[in-house]
């Protein structure tokens, strides 16, 4: 009887998903193959895609500059992402503190932003910080920056608009789990002896940790793949893993090797995933469990 | 003054914006004394317990604990622990993690912290489910592990807010219980928050009852039921009928008469000294009235009045009964007499014979329970 209910329970899951697993085998795994596949396929000097299966490719990708490169990606993306969580913690903590009318205020404020193209808020940023710009102008005037630094078109401009583009959705999922939170623990915390910061550590963080694994997921993966930001804003000695990808399809036409550095991203990118993925799994049963064992 | 006083409270006013919880309060709680605070639901009972853990700055007043000025120390300052409603453990610790919590943070060393947390855990007879987490175990226990967490501390007053209010009628009854006996094993100050008057009564030394911020009435269970101050507290505190009347005469220093409107005249305990012509409450509880169909003998302190019964409600250790009389509906409570033997048991439309004797009946100065500015003003009673 209760087998039978089950069953058919899962019959009724199963048809429910099926437009999302053919959404997801249409969108994300037949084009994520595809550019896998291509990564074997020779390149046609014409820039498309040869005929015939070679491992050229792969060869071609352990290329001594990339290390460097590589390297700048994750210490870009792990950067972006470490800033962003620590903003993102007290703006999301302080947004479920406030008045329920302030908290509708606040919410719009960090969705303003999206409301102006994504590129021309990249390009505002190099407005200021062009040597001409209103910012480099008053950041000298204040004797905080020498007339003759360079903001623009080096590692801190790209972190800066990384992190500036990032932020609202960190704060968004962080937020989320902050408003959930009961806060009489916190008071429980402060009422058996722990300060404030103690009480904000132990009992807070650990009752947000669903957002904030959620937080670093959406900015850490974009940030790994990040292509216009260092573009724009960064020099020929800041460029991340996107901009040789997008040199190797748009300048180079060689096909193959941007579909072998496109697939090393998104291994790179699955392998957080899974390992994040993996942690929640385990606190799940424990956290569906009901009454009395 | 303070030697034996564990917390004091001394003029303290707390507002939220424009609406004020806490109005210029003042009561002294004694060293391990059980006190309850009992009021309805926004009465500013919790907010008082808050400002006593340290949870809310009160505007204006003191709070003194030993003697000691507390009113603006932290929380984790206090020598106080509190029992929160929702018991609010730590949901990602294990029960052993959150009894510990508050050792830990004082920094004990590491044999310590595991010999009194078992200790702790043997008290509340949950040695076996140490190791699962608050979401794993009953509401009733987690109550338990609650109480373990706070006592640890070894507080000088242990705060609990309606920590019985979540759990059902039985186990209600056996935490009931289980308190009481952990307030006489550890001996320290309980302050106890609470709506409900059963839980309150049964537990407390005395009992504070508040209404709209203020408190009514500070006094022993048998005080506050038997002797209510004021109507709110008579009418809070159990149940009680209520008549409307102005004093009529003297008959001697200790009874005068009172007219009530659409009732008559009766006979009443003069305790408070109200002049004649005051307008006044009287209350007098169901149990105080007695029933019958025969007339009592006559009595000069015994007000009899007789009418019909409207309503019979049977209670098994007690029946109630709606007597209509002139322009009342009074209940009253008769305990059975041998059931079976009684000739004519009372039946519905039956005309039938109310008495109290006039010391059980309570006089208290009359006031519009919305109108609570009056209870600032006990000197200018309101006008009929």
């Amino acid at each position: 009887m209760h087998g039978a209910t089950a069953s058919r329970k899962s019959l009724t899951e199963w048809l429910v998903s099926i437009p999302t697993v053919v959404w997801l085998l249409v969108f994300f795994v037949v084009p994520t193959l595809t550019i896998f596949a291509i990564a074997f396929r020779p390149v046609n000097l014409d820039g498309g895609i040869g005929t015939g299966w070679t491992l050229e490719t792969w060869r071609g990708l352990a290329n001594p500059n990339y290390p460097s490169i590589v390297w700048r990606t994750v210490r870009l993306s792990v950067a972006t992402t470490f800033i962003c969580l620590a903003l993102a913690v007290p703006c999301g903590y302080f947004m479920a503190r406030v008045r329920e009318s302030w908290r509708q205020a606040l919410l719009l404020l960090v969705v303003v932003p999206f409301w102006t193209n994504f590129l021309v808020r990249v390009f505002a940023w190099r407005e200021l910080l062009h040597p001409e710009g209103w910012l480099k102008q008053g950041l000298v005037f204040l004797g905080l920056a020498a007339p003759e630094a360079q903001l623009l078109y080096n590692e801190y401009a790209v972190l800066l608009v990384l992190v500036y583009t990032h932020l609202p959705f960190a704060i968004l999922p962080i937020y989320a789990a902050a408003e959930k939170f009961d806060f009489r623990l916190t008071e429980a915390a402060r009422d058996l002896g722990a300060g404030a910061l103690r009480a904000f550590w132990n009992v807070f963080i650990p009752g947000i940790n669903r957002g904030l694994l959620t937080a670093f997921l959406v900015v850490f993966i974009p940030a790994l793949g990040s292509y216009v930001i260092p573009d724009i804003m960064g020099g020929p000695s800041s460029k991340m893993i996107g901009n040789k990808i997008a040199q190797r399809t748009f300048s180079d036409r060689n096909w193959p090797h941007a579909s072998g550095l496109s697939a090393l991203l998104t291994l790179a990118v699955l392998g957080p995933m899974v390992v994040v993925l993996m942690l929640q799994g385990r606190r799940q049963p424990a956290a569906n469990k009901e009454g009395p064992a | 003054m303070t030697e034996e006083n564990s917390v004091e409270i001394v003029n303290v006013t707390k507002r939220f914006g424009s609406f004020t919880a806490v109005n210029n309060v003042s009561l002294s709680i004694r060293r391990g004394e059980f006190f309850s605070l009992l009021g309805p639901s926004g009465c500013g009972k919790t907010t008082l317990l808050r400002m006593i853990a340290g949870f809310e700055q009160p505007q204006e007043g003191q709070l003194l604990l030993n003697g000691e000025d507390i009113t603006r120390l932290p929380p984790n300052e206090r020598k106080v622990n509190t029992i929160f409603q929702s018991y609010a453990l730590f949901p990602h610790m294990t029960l052993w993690d959150n009894i510990a919590y508050g050792l830990k943070i004082a920094r004990r060393g590491k044999a310590e912290i595991k010999q009194e947390v078992e200790k702790m855990l043997a008290l509340i007879q949950m040695e076996e489910q140490a190791y699962k987490k608050p979401d794993q175990i009953s509401g009733g226990q987690k109550q338990r592990v609650a109480i373990a967490r706070a006592l640890i501390n070894k507080p000088q007053v242990l705060l609990l807010d309606e920590p019985l209010a979540a759990l059902d009628l039985k186990l209600r009854q056996r935490m009931l219980i289980e308190l009481d006996n952990i307030h006489d094993e550890v001996g320290i100050t309980f302050i106890y928050v609470t709506h409900d008057q059963g839980e309150a009564m049964s537990l407390s030394d005395r009992i504070a009852v508040m209404n709209g911020g203020r408190i009514e009435q500070i006094g022993t269970s048998g005080e506050i039921y038997e002797a209510p101050r004021s109507s709110f507290v008579a009418a809070f505190i159990g149940d009680t009928n209520f008549f409307e009347g102005v004093v009529a005469a003297e008959l001697d220093k200790d009874y005068n008469r009172t007219r009530v409107e659409g009732l008559g005249d009766v006979v009443c305990f003069n305790d408070k000294n109200i002049q004649l012509n005051a307008p006044i409450h009287l209350s007098v509880r169901p149990e105080k009235l007695r029933i019958s169909r025969d007339r009592p003998d006559p009595n000069p302190h015994f007000n009899v009045l007789s009418g019909v019964v409207e309503d019979i409600v049977y209670l098994g250790s007690h029946t109630r009964y709606w007597v209509r009389t002139g322009d009342y509906r009074i209940s009253i409570n008769q305990q059975h007499g041998r059931f079976l033997l009684d000739e004519r048991a009372i039946k519905w439309k039956d005309q039938v014979f109310i008495w109290w004797h006039a010391d059980d009946g309570f006089m208290l100065e009359q006031y519009s329970e919305h109108d609570e500015l009056l209870m600032t003003l006990p000197d200018a009673p309101a006008k009929p």
